[in-house]
């Protein structure tokens, strides 16, 4: 229960940082933009060709811009040496990671929320009829990339060249991420859309196999 | 020590030289891939040893996080060395088979695809080494890293097995119906690999523990 109220508590901090300056998240949903309109330079984006290639665009966006996302997560606590404090401060270490991959979570899911409109707009695909199933994907998506990106920045932060070092660490580890992802997108946006159960299945096995591990090496990580 | 070492060196030498008269003198031509496929001699075998230099790594990883002896970081991190070497010749010889075999030099093939992010994740297992000064942090952050890798592993491969196989597939291996003594040069030349693999991790450890002789001798003399 103590997990849960400390967790709650640092979810607070994280987020009302984030929604003080909201810096963080402005830069990214224009990043995520540019990457879009730049996208389309690179295929003819008609509807059956946006089809085809949209989703798998969509997702590399969102996977690129969650690997800088995320960079500053633990960086800021080394910068301002408020690490020890935190830890500190909560019984179960793990809480720190908890409240930190959910505020990751959030700003993507949210992110993902605002884009996702412009997205349609601008590749002209239909995903009204279908946006709470893709809601669920982004859910189990974002969740499975906060949780890996998180654990991997508190290394980064580190280490040297780390803004380059998180994606390089990042990137490879997301490939169940980014095709099934991809995949349940695609099955959604499809003329007869439908909801693939089995990639959700990998989406799900992601999250819970690193979630674990985060749960049973996690603290090792925050030892000074 | 030395003696030993040179005899088990003198032993992997005899054993990879016999193979390589095995797979290219005992072993029958293959009908319709002909001299070719002789390199599946040391494709194939390389693949499952890298796998297992993996594995090793990863055991390594676990035990180091555990029991904090330095022994095993050597371990880990000569395993996975040893092991991207492996994994290296299995990506270069592939294509020098493929290219007569299939007409291409590179298929999106499941496995072909899989092996390439397996590779690209210890690449970058070992480049996180090289960022970071402090060895014990270097341990236990590659530590952790080499765990969600190996985690990583099974996730990847399925995904990538799923998704390519829903796809048209370039490639069908068929394995059934080998040639007994194809399947004999077969096994020698795994075993052969295998005594190499050990004794290149044997060398890379040691390798590994003078570094930290080393390091603790310039200690001592900053010290006076």
């Amino acid at each position: 229960m103590r997990l849960f109220a400390n967790t709650a508590a640092l979810l607070g901090k994280e987020l009302q940082t984030e929604f003080r300056s909201r810096e963080l998240l402005t830069t990214t949903i224009v990043f995520v933009l540019i990457v879009i309109v730049l996208f389309s330079f690179t295929f003819d984006p008609s509807v059956s060709e946006s089809r085809r290639f949209g989703p798998g665009l969509l997702w590399l966006a969102f996977l690129f811009s969650a690997s800088l996302m995320i960079q500053p997560s633990f960086l800021k606590e080394r910068t301002n040496d408020t690490l020890s404090a935190l830890r500190l401060s909560v019984g179960d270490p793990f809480a720190i990671f908890l409240a930190k991959l959910l505020a990751n979570a959030c700003m993507l899911l949210l992110t993902q929320l605002l884009l996702l409109p412009i997205f349609a707009v601008l590749y002209n695909v239909r995903v009204f009829p279908v946006f709470p199933q893709l809601m669920l994907v982004f859910l189990l998506g974002s969740t499975g990339v906060a949780v890996t990106g998180t654990a991997l920045s508190a290394i980064s932060a580190q280490a040297r060249m780390r803004e380059l070092l998180l994606p390089l660490l990042l990137l490879p580890l997301l490939v169940p991420i980014l095709i099934a992802s991809t995949e349940a997108t695609a099955a959604l946006l499809d003329e007869k859309p439908a909801l693939r159960w089995d990639w959700l299945g990998i989406l799900v096995a992601f999250d819970v196999v690193f979630l674990t591990a985060l749960w049973l090496f996690g603290e090792y990580l925050l030892e000074e | 020590m030395i003696a030993k070492t040179g005899v088990y060196t003198f032993l992997v030498c005899v054993l990879m030289s016999v193979t390589a008269y095995a797979s290219f003198y005992v072993a029958p031509t293959e009908s319709t891939m002909g001299l070719v496929q002789r390199i599946f001699y040391l494709h194939a075998p390389s693949g499952m040893v890298s796998l297992m230099a993996f594995l090793v790594s990863c055991i390594g990883s676990v035990a180091y996080i555990f029991t904090r002896k330095a022994k095993w970081d050597w371990l880990a991190v000569s395993s996975a060395e040893v092991g991207v070497a492996f994994c290296t010749v299995v990506l270069l010889t592939g294509p020098i088979w493929a290219h007569p075999a299939w007409g291409v030099w590179w298929a999106w093939d499941a496995r072909l695809t899989s092996t390439l992010v397996l590779w690209l994740l210890y690449v970058a297992y070992l480049i996180l080494r090289t960022m970071m000064e402090d060895a014990d942090r270097r341990a236990l952050v590659s530590a952790f890293f080499g765990v969600f890798t190996f985690l990583d592993v099974p996730l990847v491969y399925g995904s990538i097995w799923w998704w390519r196989t829903q796809h048209p597939q370039p490639v069908v291996f068929t394995s059934a119906g080998l040639d007994p003594t194809m399947r004999k040069v077969f096994y020698l030349s795994w075993l052969s690999l295998t005594c190499l693999m050990a004794l290149l991790v044997r060398q890379r450890y040691e390798l590994e523990s003078s570094r930290e002789e080393l390091r603790t001798l310039e200690q001592e003399l900053e010290a006076n």
